[in-house]
């Protein structure tokens, strides 16, 4: 009888910011790391779309790597020993959050999702004070054509949370990204007006995945938007059926 | 020689501003001018904009009044929607703009005015202010810095924040009114209102010293302009428009507010970013009206509360038809503190004021939509316009400063003419002519939608553009 192949049992072992922790292959950096209650920032990164690996704030230190790796798009391997909360690590990611801050146009003070904003909160787990770069104030436009939704550019951090939910969830690949580098914006098809779509189903999930001011429901006004996650956990499950 | 005097920049105000006192030959006072030297353009950057999103950036014009902003702007976003918003909503909208009155006034009277009047205007500048006020007459002090307090509290406790609370929005107000929180505001009123009976107490004894002043800070016919209710009655939230003439007399009544560029036109001169409104019929500069504290109490029948009722009767009783000195808008300034703690209480001990429907929802069902209150300083105007899928187009803001820019010329040219005398420069004197544009309260932050501070600048010109004298002061 020929022998039966076996589910792979092995365990990797590992170290993360000098805890002894065990993986499984296949596993990333990420993974393991909330499987241990260890917490790394992140902005793109939800559990249950694919992996996007942009807005690099979830870089760690690997020991024996000169390069910084990010942790959700990182497999983990035997014996690495994986730094998260370094002085280098923190100043890098506060870097990140002020280029995302000068990129666009987020005035928190006026912005409907003032106290409700991811990239505000993470400014400040981070302790970013100031932003040290030249705000570049581009002249980027708000698309309120839809009829219950608004897209703000000045607001987006292009991080295709919505993207991938609309596309890989809700089925519906609306959304999208036109344009490239600097000039990247998300679209809508093939860039037309959201409320032109042919193929929004206005579930609303890219509205309540988006972790800033960018999608909204229209009829906010400042610090009144607040977005509803709890179907967040479900997205495996969701994709699964 | 013609000199020219320049003080720059006029402290104590809100904001950044510039006198120049023109010389004659014999080195008397010719002409004076305001000029108002910063421009920040906010109704360029709301272009685009979501309109829900307006009570919260033009609140941002200014940090001492953001609630008339937002509410003017929130009145504004009703007319765009096309709603009429829940009684209490109303109810709660004036609760938190009385006491903002509250606040905003005692600012003007306590923290900004009363170093002038009981240091003295000659009295040395180093201790003219509201420490100096405090070394010397604790009491007013503590008073004044009480009073501003609890009208700061009483918007904290509605609005989640003392200075730019995101409360007030279109349609409404986003939360309703709590007995606990309620019961709060209540016990917070009486000391209110004996703080600001005493301290009218105190100005009405001490008026008569300052005779000279009363006759010269801008004391001149002008017309008034301002809000009264249905009755004619003292109004700070909505109403009607009036315009009364130097006599007292009512030329414009009852006027729908969203209707004020039949009334008003606006010029504007090369000197300065602020610009001139004035009222059309008489056309410019002769169509010059004052508007705030002062006005109000003016153009008004009857206040509607008991002891300011008392107060405006006496008030009235200064000069026949209207009150002409801009003196007075300190005084006017402090019944209308009585008032506004009156009607808050009688607006708190209505049952109504607990109730949830608070909120009326709407999109943008109208392209054009006009605001219009009073603010501490004034009528205040929001004008916008939004396209198809609520986006603004155009917004224009008048600025109750605004309207008092061409009375305020004239009051520095008066004042200046009386105390000034050309050939050298006191620092007295000068203080007059900045007292009188405080006797106004204007916030140029608001007017030219401009912020900034900086220390006074005095500088004497002669007509080729020398530089003969200069007083430089922090
Ligand atoms: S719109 Fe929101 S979810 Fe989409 S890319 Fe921009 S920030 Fe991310």
């Amino acid at each position: 009888m020929a022998r039966q192949k076996l589910p792979p049992t092995q365990t990797l072992t590992m170290k993360i910011d000098d805890v002894d922790v065990t993986a499984k292959p296949g596993q990333t950096i990420q993974d393991v790391a909330r499987d241990h209650d260890i917490e790394i920032p992140g902005l793109c990164y939800i559990d249950g779309l694919t992996i996007w690996g942009a807005c690099r704030l979830c870089l760690v230190e690997v020991e024996g790597m000169r390069k910084l790796l990010a942790a959700c798009s990182t497999e983990v391997a035997e014996g690495m020993i994986v730094h998260t909360d370094t002085e280098r690590l923190r100043r890098y990611r506060k870097m990140v959050i002020e280029m995302l801050f000068a990129e666009r146009n987020h005035v928190c003070s006026v912005c409907v999702s003032n106290g409700h904003c991811d990239l505000q909160a993470m400014a400040v787990q981070l302790g970013v004070d100031h932003v040290h770069l030249p705000y570049m104030n581009p002249d980027v436009k708000v698309d309120s054509s839809h009829d219950r939704f608004r897209l703000d550019h000045n607001r987006c951090i292009l991080c295709t949370r919505c993207v991938r939910v609309c596309g890989e969830i809700e089925g519906a690949a609306t959304k999208g990204v036109g344009g490239r580098g600097i000039n990247a914006r998300i679209i809508n098809d093939l860039n037309m007006p959201w409320g032109d779509s042919q193929t929004c189903t206005s579930c609303g999930k890219c509205v309540h995945i988006c972790p800033t001011g960018a999608l909204v429901e229209k009829g906010t006004a400042a610090a009144e938007m607040k977005k509803h996650r709890s179907f967040l956990p479900y997205l495996t499950v969701m994709r699964e059926s | 020689m013609t000199k020219t005097i320049t003080i720059d920049p006029v402290t104590r105000i809100e904001g950044h501003a510039r006198i120049t006192l023109q010389l004659d030959k014999k080195g008397q006072v010719d002409d004076a001018q305001f000029h108002v030297t910063q421009f920040r353009g906010f109704e360029k950057f709301c272009e685009g904009r979501p309109f829900t999103e307006m009570p919260a950036i033009t609140a941002r014009t200014c940090g001492i009044c953001p609630v008339s902003h937002l509410m003017a702007s929130s009145k504004a976003c009703d007319d765009l929607m096309a709603v009429d918003i829940p009684p209490t909503a109303d109810m709660l909208r004036r609760l938190m703009n009385l006491a903002q009155l509250t606040q905003s006034h005692a600012l003007s009277f306590f923290h900004l005015s009363s170093p002038d009047m009981l240091l003295g205007w000659d009295s040395d500048p180093a201790q003219r202010h509201i420490f100096g006020v405090a070394a010397k007459h604790p009491e007013l002090a503590v008073d004044g810095v009480k009073l501003r307090k609890i009208g700061q509290t009483i918007i904290e406790i509605l609005g989640g924040k003392k200075v730019h609370p995101a409360w007030m929005v279109g349609g409404g107000v986003n939360a309703p009114l709590t007995e606990e929180t309620r019961q709060k505001m209540l016990d917070m009123l009486p000391e209110a209102l004996d703080i600001a009976r005493r301290t009218i107490k105190w100005y009405k004894q001490t008026l008569g010293q300052f005779g000279e002043e009363v006759r010269t800070f801008a004391n001149f016919p002008s017309m008034f302009m301002g809000l009264v209710d249905k009755s004619g009655g003292l109004e700070h939230y909505d109403g009607y428009l009036r315009v009364t003439d130097e006599n007292g007399k009512t030329v414009e009544d009852m006027i729908d507010p969203k209707r004020f560029h039949e009334v008003l036109g606006e010029a504007v001169e090369k000197f300065s970013y602020m610009k001139f409104p004035y009222y059309k019929a008489r056309g410019y500069p002769d169509g010059m009206y004052r508007v705030g504290p002062l006005a109000r109490l003016n153009i008004s029948d009857h206040a509607g509360t008991p002891i300011a009722d008392q107060e405006l009767a006496e008030f009235k009783d200064l000069h026949r038809g209207a009150v002409l000195s801009s003196f007075q808008y300190h005084y006017a300034r402090l019944i209308e503190i009585i008032f506004a703690i009156e009607r808050m209480k009688q607006l708190l001990e209505d049952p109504m004021i607990l109730d949830p429907h608070v909120r009326a929802r709407a999109r943008g069902n109208r392209n054009e939509g006009i605001g219009v209150a009073e603010a501490p300083r004034g009528t205040l105007i929001h004008h916008y316009k939004i396209n198809d899928d609520g986006q603004i187009t155009w917004a224009n803001l008048i600025i109750a400063t605004g309207h008092n820019n061409l009375a305020m010329n004239r009051g520095v040219k008066q004042v200046a003419q009386h105390f000034v005398d050309g050939t050298k420069l006191q620092e007295g004197m000068l203080n007059r002519v900045e007292a009188v544009i405080r006797c106004f309260d204007p916030c140029l932050s608001c007017a030219t939608h401009a912020m900034g501070q900086m220390p006074l600048h005095v500088q004497l010109v002669d007509p080729t553009g020398n530089v003969v004298d200069e007083v430089l002061r922090d």
